[in-house]
């Protein structure tokens, strides 16, 4: 006989308890014990942080936490609605609420923490509610049908999820905190005032300063209003507490466990009771610095630490960081480090802008180090400003608060990174590293920096010295901006004649490079309708100046092979015309993936096949995606109105004219755009180049958004347009970017550098302060008028059609080195074919 | 004019020179199976190297740019952007890396 493995039996599967079973799980020690979890709820572990999402269309199922199948796989035994009831530590036995009894080698508690209720007369009347679980939240809102007033006790963090809650189920709503002001653990009397204007200008009525002292109630007993510690008494027929939590430690209590003077189970740095054989994690734990953590990821850290002790593991937890960056009410909140100014000697700089809402403290010692702060209403300065505590920043603390455009260098950019900060994760290359390197050339050399996906090299290029030659490379003295001036007003449409004519005199008559050919012909391109040269991208010598992915109108990949995207604009396409990818794709035997911009990749082409391909695209009614070119990509679209029970204008429609009006238009680099039927936003818009947000009254735009390696919250520009200023007003951004945008910079660079920006843009493109707008229609208007699908005149030309071969000498032989090997029922690139015979770093 | 390459074998004919852009490549395949990348500069002189770019073993350095440096020529990968000089397939980038190159000339059509 085998002996029986050892068990451990878990109580409570909130958060923390599924962080516990999944690290278990990741190690192995699921299949070396057997587990058995009991949990009080009828439902398992969900997310809890995010339970107010429940009422912007989240069903409890979205909120899960547990993949499908996780405990059926690992052997877990889960009994829901079925809570711990005693522990008897002698005997090693947890008795169940339905009278069973679970023997355990192993007891772990993560109780969690319960809602704590002020002692007042009428609180526990109908009408009242907490805001922990699914459940309460259920109640709450079949509760609110029949009532039209609801309050608040507690303007902490989860109160004011609770507010906002109550606020979307269309009651009034009001909130009473016992603190002089709002979120009183987390920021300061400055940052609780900028707060409080804010969630007050949403139509919250706000008490500060002021206790609950009884709930009242009509004759049916339920509850009608309440009476506050000044005496007044305000009407609500719904009250919610949330006046903070408590650990949940009678189990722990009970069985004689050690537990704190004011509550929380002790346990050491390894997460051990005062009972080696029981763990404690989570809120309902006393950490060893003697602080119970509310929050969950000092909670997950607890359940990783008590997973690695069971298995022998050193691991310890001894406190944790409470910075914390969240958004409650649409109000950015963070604080981090000592927000409150608690260190001996400490100094505040402080800027407050009650008009806008926003508040920003930074905490520094005499001697400048960098201790912690608090910002509300704009956090995005958290990401940098976090890591840069306990160090002296590179820039004056007064020079961090200040608002954008406000006095120099405000914007934090890599030079305030830590040494130690990894710039390219690739090669693991250091901050440190890369600044000991004077340029580009070097930094390559002697770290590899930038030489695996390049995604770094832009922050390289800000990390080393400037360089005192602004000119665009080697050939050229000028900025792409200048070269467009030039361009734009000698008319000049011939790369040869501008580089003789205005490249640096060692470089006229020479060959050019490839930074300056493909800028020049983007610049040709984007100007080409206006100067009335032909904008074909693959016309006389402009053949010569274009990229690979240019030249091939296709994506080059790693094995030589290239990628297809046919154009889906908005996202919408018809099911006959997904049927013709698919047979495409199938027949050519292409790799397909769905891209983040809603069109569908085709992988694994030669060169040969691109114009087979497309001659059945175009037949079907497909164009360009020109996922190839620096130009526009896709205009990215939800439902929208038409569909949505939300949406308030027609977003795929508006996408599909945006996309229609803006395709194969050449840029200084890509550009990606979306339209939001709604602000739920699910399109993303506001990580565009340029984003387009429905309002009840029209559209929004917004400019300069980014995802990718340097993310960026696209500005808001304009408010409620009609269809008509919205295209006007988005003609007039791009032709204005495409004039004044350096290489390969993207629309949330090149708003970042412009001098004055947000606000000169506007100045410039809503207000025409330059009287440029004209012109800049003007230049969109020809760039309509002259679209041609490149694909469908490329196919028309014999001429063209000859470079789509592998090989001159032996047109029709494929490329043999250009090979696939099967993965998921599809293809992938054949990489060890590439290497053979030859010697490939 | 016809472009013609020495391999092995001798001079192998690849294509009319007019079937050459300058600034550009094109790719051909030589009788044991290796690829060349032959290309044009402005001034009408043609160049020959390997095709497989050594950092990753693709066959694409026909297909990358030409530039000049130091007044000489040379293509910069169309993958990673690593250049090699055509006239002694040095990389310009990593001085531990070199393709191989090929005596080229052009010759009046037979």
């Amino acid at each position: 006989m085998t002996e029986p493995l050892p068990a451990i039996v878990l109580i409570g599967h909130g958060m923390v308890g599924q962080r516990y079973l999944e690290a278990l799980a990741e190690r192995g020690a699921t299949a070396t014990h057997r587990i058995t979890v009991l949990c009080e709820e009828p439902r398992a572990a969900y997310d809890r942080v995010h339970l107010t999402s429940y009422f912007s269309g989240s069903t409890p199922e979205d909120l899960s936490l547990v993949p499908d199948g996780f405990m059926e796989r690992h052997g877990i035994a889960l009994h829901l609605d079925d809570p711990a009831e005693s522990i008897d530590r002698e005997a090693r036995t947890v008795t169940s609420r339905s009278g069973r009894v679970f023997p355990y080698d192993v007891l772990v508690l993560a109780t969690g923490s319960y809602p704590f209720v002020p002692p007042v007369p009428g609180k526990d009347a109908p009408g009242c509610f907490v805001y922990r679980t699914v459940e309460d939240l259920l109640a709450i809102e079949e509760y609110a049908k029949t009532r039209t007033a609801g309050a608040v006790v507690g303007g902490g963090l989860l109160g004011l999820e609770a507010a906002g809650a109550l606020k979307g189920l269309g009651l009034a709503t009001r909130v009473v905190e016992f603190a002089p002001r709002l979120m009183p653990v987390q920021v300061d009397e400055g940052g609780g005032a900028a707060l409080l204007r804010t969630v007050e200008s949403m139509g919250l009525t706000v008490h500060t300063g002021v206790g609950t002292q009884e709930v009242l109630t009509g004759e049916d007993g339920a509850v009608t209003g309440m009476r506050l510690s000044d005496g007044s008494t305000v009407d609500t027929g719904l009250v919610v507490f949330s006046a903070g939590v408590r650990p949940r430690d009678g189990l722990a209590r009970d069985c004689g466990l050690d537990v704190g003077e004011r509550g929380g189970i002790a346990v050491d740095s390894r997460c051990r009771t005062s009972d080696p054989r029981i763990y404690a994690v989570g809120e309902c734990a006393l950490a060893c610095d003697g602080r119970v953590y509310g929050l969950v990821a000092p909670g997950y850290e607890m359940a990783e630490t008590a997973a690695e002790d069971l298995l022998g593991r050193e691991r310890e937890f001894t406190g944790a960081d409470l910075s914390t960056k969240l958004k409650l009410l649409g109000v950015d909140v963070a604080s981090f480090g000592d927000a409150h100014g608690a260190s001996p000697d400490s100094l505040d700089v402080v800027w407050s802008d009650s008009r806008s809402g926003v508040y920003r403290k930074l905490v520094v010692s005499p001697d400048g180090v960098l201790l912690g702060g608090v910002l509300v209403g704009d956090a995005d300065a958290y990401g940098l400003l976090r890591p840069l505590t306990g160090s002296v920043p590179p820039v004056a603390p007064e020079q961090l608060v200040l608002p954008a455009g406000l006095g120099p260098a405000t914007r934090l950019g890599p030079a305030s990174l830590p040494d130690t900060a990894v710039i390219c994760s690739c090669h693991n290359v250091t901050k440190k590293a890369i600044t000991a390197c004077s340029t580009l050339p070097e930094v390559k050399k002697c770290t590899k920096a930038g030489t695996g996906c390049g995604g770094c090299l832009k922050v390289i290029g800000r990390l080393l010295p400037a360089a005192a030659d602004k000119g665009l490379c080697g050939c050229f003295p000028y900025t792409r901006a200048e070269l467009y001036e030039i361009v734009r007003t000698r008319r000049l449409t011939s790369y040869r004649e501008i580089l003789d004519a205005h490249g640096r005199e060692e470089a006229r008559g020479g060959e050019g490079c490839e930074v300056c050919k493909p800028a020049v012909g983007s610049v040709i391109a984007s100007l080409a309708p206006t100067l009335g040269a032909s904008g074909y991208v693959l016309d006389g010598e402009q053949a010569a100046l274009q990229d690979t992915n240019d030249h091939f109108l296709a994506n080059l990949q790693r094995n030589g092979s290239y990628s297809v995207v046919p154009r889906i604009p908005g996202g919408e396409i018809t099911p006959d015309k997904l049927i013709v990818i698919g047979e495409v794709a199938r027949d050519f035997g292409l790799y397909t993936k769905i891209t983040g911009g809603q069109r569908i990749d085709l992988f694994g082409a030669s060169v040969d096949q691109l114009p087979r391909i497309w001659a059945r695209l175009v037949d079907a009614g497909f164009e360009s995606g020109h996922a190839y070119g620096k130009a526009l990509r896709t205009v990215k679209s939800c439902v929208g109105q038409t569909w949505c029970r939300y949406g308030v204008q027609d977003s795929v429609r508006m996408a599909i004219d945006l996309e229609l009006r803006y395709r194969g238009l050449r840029a200084p680099h890509k550009l990606k755009s979306a339209v939001s039927g709604c602000t739920r936003e699910c399109a993303e818009a506001q990580s565009k180049d340029f984003g387009i947000i429905a309002t009840a009254n029209g559209w929004n735009l917004y400019v300069g958004g980014n995802g990718g390696a340097a993310p960026r919250h696209a500005d808001l520009l304009a408010q409620d347009l009609s269809d008509a200023e919205l295209v006007r007003l988005i003609d007039r951004f791009l032709m204005f970017y495409i004039r004044t945008a350096d290489r390969l910079e993207r629309t949330s660079t090149w708003l970042d550098r412009l001098e004055g920006g947000l606000d000169h843009l506007r100045d410039v493109i809503v207000h025409d302060s330059l009287g440029l707008c004209a012109e800049l229609e003007a230049l969109m208007a020809d760039h309509v008028a002259h679209y041609r699908d490149e694909w469908a005149e490329t196919l028309r030309d014999p001429e063209r059609m000859r470079r789509f071969v592998s090989f001159v000498n032996a047109p029709g032989t494929p490329d043999p080195s250009v090979r696939f090997v099967p993965e998921r029922d599809q293809v992938k690139p054949d990489l060890a074919a590439l290497t053979l015979g030859g010697t490939v770093r | 004019m016809t472009v013609e390459l020495r391999v092995a074998e001798g001079w192998l004919t690849v294509c009319e020179l007019s079937s050459l852009t300058p600034g550009r490549g094109v790719a051909a395949l030589l009788p044991d199976g290796s690829q060349a990348a032959v290309f044009l500069d402005r001034a009408g002189r043609p160049y020959a190297i390997g095709n497989q770019d050594p950092f990753t073993g693709a066959h694409v350095l026909s297909r990358g740019l030409l530039g000049w440096a130091a007044g000489r020529p040379f293509v910069a990968s169309p993958l990673l952007k690593q250049r090699f000089d055509l006239e002694s397939g040095r990389c310009l980038d990593d001085e531990e890396v070199a393709v191989r190159t090929y005596p080229v000339r052009t010759a009046a059509a037979p």
